[in-house]
């Protein structure tokens, strides 16, 4: 173990000496202003983006428990991103919230723990920063603290988290009880097919599950995503489920390829009820932030579809999904929060003729929702694209074809929300909305994202050079 | 630089410049460009001529390819023949006069004529890829145009129809998106046409595939039974939006059924072949009486577009090299006039604000341009000599006689018979539109048509006489690339 092994760990490092130091500033209360600590924490997460681009990726620490290659370090540093976007967007909210400073804590806890459970190739440390990285996360939905629904959400956050890390636990132990070891890389050996293996596999399937929100484990997703305050909203729906995908394709192909011919018949199942629920349920939502998490939900199926490839393309095609997943649906959430800020409002009703109001933030929710329908040229035409190609790798015609017709479902409720906006009349139209300048900084980092990750076509060329 | 690769620059450009000027002057910006990339078609025609006469017989001519995706060895890969440089010229004519028709459109101007635009990159990227996956990108591109067009612009029923078009349009290309995949997987990792096509792919397979790819593509030309949103798209489109419909639109499903679907996968066409010759008889025949129960001008149009475009997919049907020359004919010749019927339309709408044939009547006195317009791209769509949609019915009603057997010439019998159903319905609206007493007096305040609806009509009116009178250079151009294609089918083993 040297230097250069311990510089694989500098975000891990970095990231857990700021939220220290910020621990110590609050106890010492050197900083009072909301504002300034905003600005301190964008720095710190643009910090830990760049750190991403620099020194020695691959290398394992403390007896192969810490793995690290440039696609996890990528896979982190657009972790990052993402929570570096959630916070420019939530400045107006923050400026005038009483728990500023603790929010950044556990906002960088939670993607402490992201990191960990990513390059963790020991599956207790796995799971650890699993926990790290949801328990957080379910204070932060109860953020809001003068609205029930707020701390509604964060307590069906944390049941239903405890409930699927149970089941997560009970699969690893069974695991542990056939290989005789913690970690997954030396599993891949030692499991077959088998009726006792086949258990433990659904169970931690049932885990991810809850996770990603899969049918049928989704039932928390649309009232934590309605409850939550809309940051939080964009941190669960972008930043977790990315981590979880990113863990889960990590998980398949290293701990358990050799059972591939039956997970992926679990996939199978899981992502066409997926889709279609997802899809049936976003067409009756009449709140945005549920219509948005019901979409978030269909989405996931197609992630799956994805991992049915073979184990260089599946985790390419899922990173960069997500990446342009992050772009569309902060897009999305980034014009709900200055909607929602500015004037409380989240029906879909109330988006009617927006595009006459607040003509730019029509313009970037319509792209966002083009981007989540998956229509050219936007990125997320090739998002979908890919986890298509990937998918064919192993899977069958019939799933092809219900994904691919779930994507006219999909178009009808998007292209439904696309066509309030533009031509529809509103009797109390909303005004004419300023956003702050960090919002329209994250709005435009969207937008470019969505308009040209897909067709200047370098970035998946590249994704798949570091994932070989 | 190459030529086709600036088909695709120029439109983007006019799109780019019109973000930013001043809403007014869109319309401006979106013309001059359509006319640039109108002059550009022709001198790619030129090209493509000289070329083809100095001998040049390679199926692609222009071809240049750009990686796009490397992985995935997806490729920008543009190449045209003479069917993919008569639709382009077949696109940019009706784009061009499709703008002139909406000059005075005064809705959200800088948006309608950008997704004008937007439909025309969609359309004519789509006519020169030779990757699948370029193709289908460029298909997709007009869905929401289309939707936006109809469900904001248009009239009548527009919600139900739009949304009615864009959710049938998508499950065809979601059809043909399983159907490339597919394709590329049976052929170990290529979406390339030139590859495609020397492959030759086991039967079992070409008969899964086919299916996919050809409904696929057949909803966007009105194959029967998923021709149901053509009547309700067209008519309550705008004038522009029916224009490009009919125009173009469901000709890039005729052409995507012998580029991407006959071609590629030709036993799969010859085992299918009963069922598309079934199918597109029932349009053509069925198509041809549900318009005569029409009492709208634009449903008239809207219902006899589906029995027109059954013959494309008949001369695909009847696997030779005339029939398939036909089919081609009968889309560059469907779309010319089409797009000219409802122009006339949107100009006859625009002045009487009714299109119900009950409530108009004498206009011809009235407004004698528009008038004449509309009689002489009627006799067209009934086939009188001399306008193009006779040659290119002629032509596929020649191919089809040749092929043996009598459920061919049964086929082509019932066909040929719906031409005296047309000729009633068109006389029809004609004589009750048009001649006649004048129902309304109010009528007789309506002027005559416009500079700009003038230019647009004699631009259509044009390319349907030079069809029609001088078709031997286009058929020709055609029939050098239906050749290959009819000697594929010949030799394969029934």
């Amino acid at each position: 173990m040297n230097i250069s092994d311990w510089l694989t760990l500098r975000i891990e490092i970095a990231l857990a000496v700021f939220i220290l130091l910020q621990l110590i500033i609050k106890i010492f209360d050197l900083i009072r202003s909301n504002e300034t600590w905003l600005r301190l924490n964008i720095a710190i997460t643009f910090l830990i983006v760049l750190l991403g681009f620099t020194g020695n990726d691959s290398g394992s620490l403390f007896g192969g428990m810490f793995i690290s290659t440039s696609f996890i370090i990528i896979e982190k540093t657009i972790l990052a991103f993402a929570t570096l976007l959630v916070l420019m967007q939530s400045y107006n909210w923050l400026k005038h919230h009483q728990h500023t400073p603790e929010f950044f804590m556990l906002l960088l806890t939670a993607l402490l723990g992201m990191f960990l459970m990513l390059s963790a190739n020991n599956i207790l440390l796995f799971y650890l920063g699993l926990e790290m990285a949801t328990i957080p996360v379910a204070a932060l939905a109860n953020f809001d603290l003068d609205k029930q629904r707020s701390s509604e959400a964060g307590m069906k956050m944390i049941l239903s988290s405890a409930f699927s890390s149970g089941m997560l636990l009970f699969g690893i132990s069974i695991f542990y009880g056939i290989t005789g070891t913690l970690t997954i890389s030396s599993w891949q050996e030692i499991l077959r097919p088998g009726g006792l293996e086949v258990l433990a596999l659904i169970f931690i399937m049932t885990g991810f599950g809850f996770k990603i929100s899969l049918v049928p484990f989704h039932l928390w997703t649309a009232d934590v995503y309605e409850g939550s305050p809309v940051s939080i909203t964009a941190f669960l729906s972008v930043v977790s489920k990315g981590a979880v995908s990113f863990a889960l394709a990590r998980f398949l192909f290293n701990g358990v390829i050799m059972m591939q011919e039956f997970w992926v018949e679990i996939l199978f199942l899981l992502s066409i009820i997926t889709m279609t629920v997802g899809n049936l349920f976003a067409m009756r939502q009449t709140n945005i932030k549920r219509f948005l998490a019901f979409s978030t939900v269909a989405q996931a199926g197609y992630i799956l579809l994805g991992l049915a490839g073979d184990p260089v393309n599946a985790p390419t095609s899922v990173v960069y999904f997500i990446l342009v997943y992050m772009f569309s649906n902060l897009a999305a959430l980034g014009v709900v929060e200055i909607v929602s800020f500015a004037t409380q409002k989240e029906d879909l009703d109330d988006y009617k003729g927006f595009y006459n109001s607040n003509k730019k933030l029509a313009i970037v929710l319509m792209l966002a929702l083009f981007s989540l329908a998956g229509i050219p040229p936007t990125a997320g035409f090739f998002g979908k694209l890919f986890l298509f190609t990937s998918g064919i790798h192993s899977a069958s015609v019939v799933w092809l074809l219900f994904a691919s017709l779930n994507l006219v479902v999909s178009l009808y409720y998007y292209m439904r929300l696309v066509r309030m906006m533009f031509s529809e009349n509103n009797e109390k139209p909303l005004a004419s909305i300023q956003s702050p300048l960090l919002s329209n900084i994250a709005l435009i980092i969207c937008s470019a994202g969505i308009l040209f990750i897909g067709i200047f076509g370098g970035l998946y060329d590249y994704l798949h050079q570091l994932a070989k | 630089m190459n030529l086709l690769v600036l088909l695709i620059i120029i439109p983007v450009v006019a799109l780019a410049i019109s973000v930013f000027v001043h809403a007014e002057k869109v319309k401006s910006v979106i013309l001059f460009g359509a006319i640039v990339e109108l002059i550009l078609c022709f001198e790619l025609l030129r090209e493509f001529m000289v070329e083809r006469a100095a001998g040049n017989n390679s199926p692609y001519l222009f071809e240049i390819v750009y990686p796009w995706f490397k992985t995935w060895n997806i490729n920008f890969h543009a190449g045209v023949d003479g069917i993919s440089v008569s639709m382009l010229l077949l696109t940019s004519l009706v784009t061009v006069s499709a703008i002139l028709v909406s000059w005075k459109i005064d809705n959200k101007p800088r948006e309608f004529f950008m997704m004008l635009m937007l439909l025309t990159v969609g359309a004519i990227g789509f006519f020169i890829s030779m990757d699948l996956i370029m193709a289908f990108f460029f298909l997709e591109l007009s869905v929401v145009p289309k939707f936006l067009l109809i469900a904001h612009w248009g009239s009548g029923r527009k919600v139900y129809s739009a949304t009615k078009l864009a959710l049938m349009l998508m499950a065809g290309s979601s059809l043909i998106l399983v159907g490339i995949l597919l394709l590329y997987l049976k052929s170990n990792g290529s979406f390339d046409i030139s590859v495609l096509q020397g492959l030759h792919l086991d039967n079992e397979t070409q008969k899964l595939i086919f299916p996919l790819m050809f409904m696929g593509f057949g909803v966007f030309t009105a194959l029967f039974p998923f021709h149901t949103w053509v009547p309700d798209g067209h008519s309550s489109a705008p004038t522009a939006g029916s224009m490009f419909l009919a125009g173009i639109s469901m000709k890039l499903g005729g052409y995507g059924c012998i580029r991407f679907a006959a071609i590629l996968l030709p036993e799969g066409t010859q085992y299918y072949s009963t069922a598309i010759i079934i199918l597109s008889t029932i349009a053509i025949v069925y198509g041809a009486f549900a318009t005569l129960m029409q009492k709208d001008i634009k449903y008239i149009n809207a219902y006899s577009s589906v029995s027109h475009c059954g013959f494309v997919l008949l001369g695909i049907g009847m696997l030779n090299q005339t029939a398939l020359t036909g089919a081609v004919l009968q889309m560059i010749s469907h779309g010319l006039m089409t797009a000219l019927f409802f122009g006339a339309i949107g100009m006859i709408y625009s002045r009487t604000h009714t299109r119900d044939v009950r409530e108009l009547g004498g206009l011809l006195k009235i407004m004698p341009f528009i008038g004449s317009i509309y009689i002489i791209v009627g006799l067209c769509s009934l086939g009188l000599p001399g306008l193009s949609g006779f040659v290119s019915e002629m032509t596929v009603f020649m191919g089809a006689w040749k092929v043996p057997g009598t459920f061919y010439k049964a086929a082509t019998i019932l066909a040929c018979a719906s031409i005296v159903v047309t000729a009633v319905y068109i006389l029809q609206a004609v004589a009750k539109v048009m001649l006649g007493p004048i129902k309304d007096p109010h009528f007789l305040t309506l002027t005559d048509a416009a500079w700009y609806e003038r230019s647009a009509s004699w631009l259509l009116m044009l390319a349907i006489i030079i069809m029609g009178v001088l078709p031997m250079w286009l058929a020709q151009m055609i029939s050098h690339d239906t050749a290959p294609m009819a000697v594929k089918f010949l030799t394969l083993n029934p």
